[in-house]
């Protein structure tokens, strides 16, 4: 576990009043497994939330594969029906809430405080506490596959009544282990806030603050905003399934339509969860690497906020045939339409930060710019979606399934990966293999595209989702995916071989590790000492 | 935990500050998402949008009724894996003018061997025909108690108002069987019980 970690020098920096909450650290630092479940160090607490959501990406990938093994061909081969379903349903709320949330949360624990010249966390105690909730909840949430009845089977996006009247007997358990992430998300979240704030350097006005910090404070505001309305959809629930309410069920005078409206309303701003950090790293790694500094700062902040307020207005897109009345779906078409604009001003201002660099293409830029390609065809095939009458055609097919994957695996995924090549010099002290990382970005680009832009063409013929068999002539498109989606998969192990030998050794990296750095964390050695801005740096802002 | 962590901070009230309006957003979006419940039962009766209708008694208004107009009103009754009755109506669709009532018998019939209690929750398409469904008298107000073999004929009565939009044509009624325990009886009542509002 500890390989990924910044060497321990507990006296080394001076122990001045702000680091106050590592004194016990400094006196006796425990060793072996206690260092890490007490653990209440920004850094420690980022690399922790880090891995975890490596472990948790590869198994929501390998149940990925086994959906993907399954629809190689069409005919039930290898899976039942039942478990297929499982395996749908784990793959999202694994990738969703266990690998890419924690890795976004991650990567805030390990950069907010050194971005914004802070110490630490605002609340370093919680901050360990809301780690060590997740292994908890995503344990329980595995652990229901081994119940009888099975784990969840309704879909990353557990519409009732299928997931109450219908469900499987485990989905108690699965409510109570989403409880415990949403709260591990929120504390993480009110942290984050607390932190940037009130612990900026002095002299860091709001608009110096780095792209990253913004996008997550607004991220962490749309957190605390909507896990609360996820609690209480699940505990909604949990009433119907246990306490003979009827919330969602028709019998009892419920409606399970507001099921749908219910958890959109938390669901759409959560895809922003997933994405605004991205739109920072991006935003951090593109004028590093084009030696400029960021086209449009200013625009860049305001279009991520409003994307943010836009998010909640937008969420009944998912729902156009549920029998909407027109004017519903003519106003939820055009809202969400009107996010492609402070999307496009973000791409235009990467584009524009692009134009007349002098670029080089470390491994960071290569996925930054894959991830701005990439994205903006994900972002696409949304305006697509978006367009009521043509959704109903599109609904619930593998077109869905194509957009989604575009945004979320060469988006999101691709900007946290740009993030990791991008600072682990400063976490390691080494910069990561360059051959080995090439190799890395062209296998998964190329598998990411293999196994997703297929889906494009076998959903506008009308593939639908969730089913582990399908008619014959989607059989080449799949074919295609499922080849595909076992390179991206295999190619993944490249990337866990780069981390772990960088952590190993490798070329030494300077304080600045990249030319075009300017951010505070570059300011301090590589790899990053365990306390930081013990006393608070100088900052001098730049003008954007 | 919260004070854990601002025990260590005392010298930073701003964080304090800041986790103690968190924390209060929290619990009033907590607080919203339930409160989002009653807040759309109220939105689709007074919009009428989603199908759902009055559940009580409305007057019948006496309107001229318009002679120009012929409107197609169906009607689906399904039944429920949880209740073996069996739930016919007379005629499966009617013609009427709008402003005219009609009356249609529905026929219920326990086929099970021993007596349950059961209710017909209605739903109408498309929705927005809802609002100008008046129901003057209908089984679906109440629930039903039928002994074992029991046969039972209940009438609904209905009008639809003049200001039927005019793209409507078709009007579905749609009754969907539920078994009801006794237990929930109170609950549901409570949960149906609208007002049968004039417009």
């Amino acid at each position: 576990m500890a390989p990924k970690l910044p060497p321990h020098h507990p006296l080394e920096q001076s122990t001045s009043a702000v680091a106050g909450g590592q004194a016990s650290a400094h006196h006796s630092p425990p060793r072996g497994i206690m260092r890490w479940l007490l653990t209440t160090n920004h850094k420690e607490i980022g690399s922790l939330y880090l891995i975890f959501s490596l472990v948790m990406f590869f198994i929501g990938g390998i149940f990925a594969l086994v959906v993907r093994a399954e629809l190689f061909q069409p005919g039930l081969q290898l899976v039942q029906p039942e478990f297929f379903n499982q395996m749908t349903t784990m793959h999202g709320l694994i990738m969703v809430f266990g690998a890419v949330m924690p890795a976004f949360t991650g990567l805030a624990n390990w950069m907010i405080p050194l971005q914004v010249g802070a110490p630490d966390m605002a609340l370093p105690r919680l901050n360990n506490f809301s780690f060590w909730l997740l292994p908890v909840a995503f344990a329980l949430l595995l652990s229901t596959m081994l119940m009888p009845g099975g784990g969840p089977n309704f879909g990353w996006t557990f519409y009732a009544p299928l997931s109450t009247t219908y469900a499987p007997p485990s989905t108690t358990f699965f409510i109570l282990s989403l409880h415990i992430a949403g709260i591990s998300s929120i504390l993480g979240a009110i942290n984050i806030v607390a932190t940037i704030l009130n612990m900026r350097a002095p002299g860091m006005r709001l608009m110096d603050m780095p792209l990253f910090v913004w996008t997550w404070l607004i991220t962490a505001f749309l957190l605390i905003a909507v896990m609360p309305v996820l609690a209480g959809v699940i505990t909604m629930m949990l009433m119907d399934i246990n306490f003979g309410t009827s919330f969602f069920n028709a019998a009892g005078g419920g409606d399970p339509v507001l099921f749908q409206h219910l958890f959109w309303f938390f669901g759409h701003p959560e895809v922003y969860i997933m994405i605004l950090p991205a739109f920072g790293i991006v935003s951090a790694i593109i004028p590093t690497f084009a030696r400029k500094r960021l086209f449009g700062y200013a625009s860049m902040v305001y279009a991520t906020a409003s994307i943010a307020v836009l998010s909640f207005l937008v969420w009944a897109h998912h729902m156009f045939v549920v029998g909407l009345p027109l004017v519903a779906e003519l106003f939820f078409m055009y809202t969400t339409m009107l996010i492609a604009v402070p999307t496009g001003v973000k791409v235009f201002n990467w584009i524009t930060t692009l134009f007349r660099g002098s670029i080089t293409f470390e491994p960071p830029m290569l996925f930054a710019l894959a991830f701005v390609v990439l994205f903006t065809i994900g972002g696409f095939s949304g305006l697509m979606l978006a367009i009521a009458p043509a959704d109903f055609q599109y609904h619930d097919t593998y077109f869905v399934v194509a957009h989604f994957h575009y945004v979320l695996v060469p988006g999101a995924v691709f900007a946290i990966m740009a993030g990791v090549y991008y600072w682990l010099p400063k976490w390691t002290g080494h910069y990561p293999n360059v051959k080995l990382s090439q190799w890395h970005f062209w296998l998964s680009v190329i598998g990411v595209n293999l196994t997703f832009f297929p889906m494009h063409f076998s959903g506008l013929a009308g593939m639908p989702r969730r089913i582990p068999d399908y008619a014959l002539q989607f059989a080449d498109f799949n074919l295609v995916s499922s080849l595909g989606a076992l390179l991206f998969g295999a190619s993944q192990l490249v990337f866990v071989a780069v981390v772990i030998l960088c952590v190993r050794g490798g070329e030494k990296a300077p304080a600045k590790a990249w030319e075009g750095a300017e951010d505070l964390e570059w300011s301090v050695p590589s790899p990053a000492p365990l306390h930081t801005f013990d006393t608070p740096p100088n900052f001098r802002p730049h003008e954007h | 935990m919260t004070q854990g962590g601002q025990s260590q901070h005392k010298a930073n009230p701003g964080v304090r500050r800041t986790v103690v309006r968190t924390v209060a957003a929290l619990v009033g979006m907590f607080a919203f998402a339930f409160a989002l419940v009653p807040l759309y039962d109220v939105f689709c009766q007074v919009t009428g949008l989603n199908g759902k209708v009055n559940n009580s008694a409305q007057s019948i208004i006496h309107e001229e009724v318009d002679e120009s107009r012929m409107v197609t009103v169906q009607f689906i009754t399904r039944g429920s894996s949880g209740l073996p009755w069996r739930m016919d109506v007379e005629t499966r669709q009617v013609r009427v003018h709008p402003g005219q009532s009609a009356e249609v018998n529905f026929a219920f019939h326990n086929q099970s061997v021993e007596g349950n209690w059961g209710r017909a929750v209605p739903s109408v398409s498309p929705s927005n025909a809802s609002r100008h469904l008046r129901k003057i008298n209908c089984f679906c107000f109440d629930e039903q108690h039928l002994e074992a073999g029991e046969r039972l004929e209940l009438p609904l009565v209905f009008q639809l108002a003049r200001d039927l939009p005019d793209d409507i044509n078709t009007v579905t009624l749609v009754y969907t069987l539920y078994p009801v325990t006794r237990d929930e009886a109170p609950l549901q009542a409570r949960a149906t019980t609208g007002n049968g509002e004039e417009t």
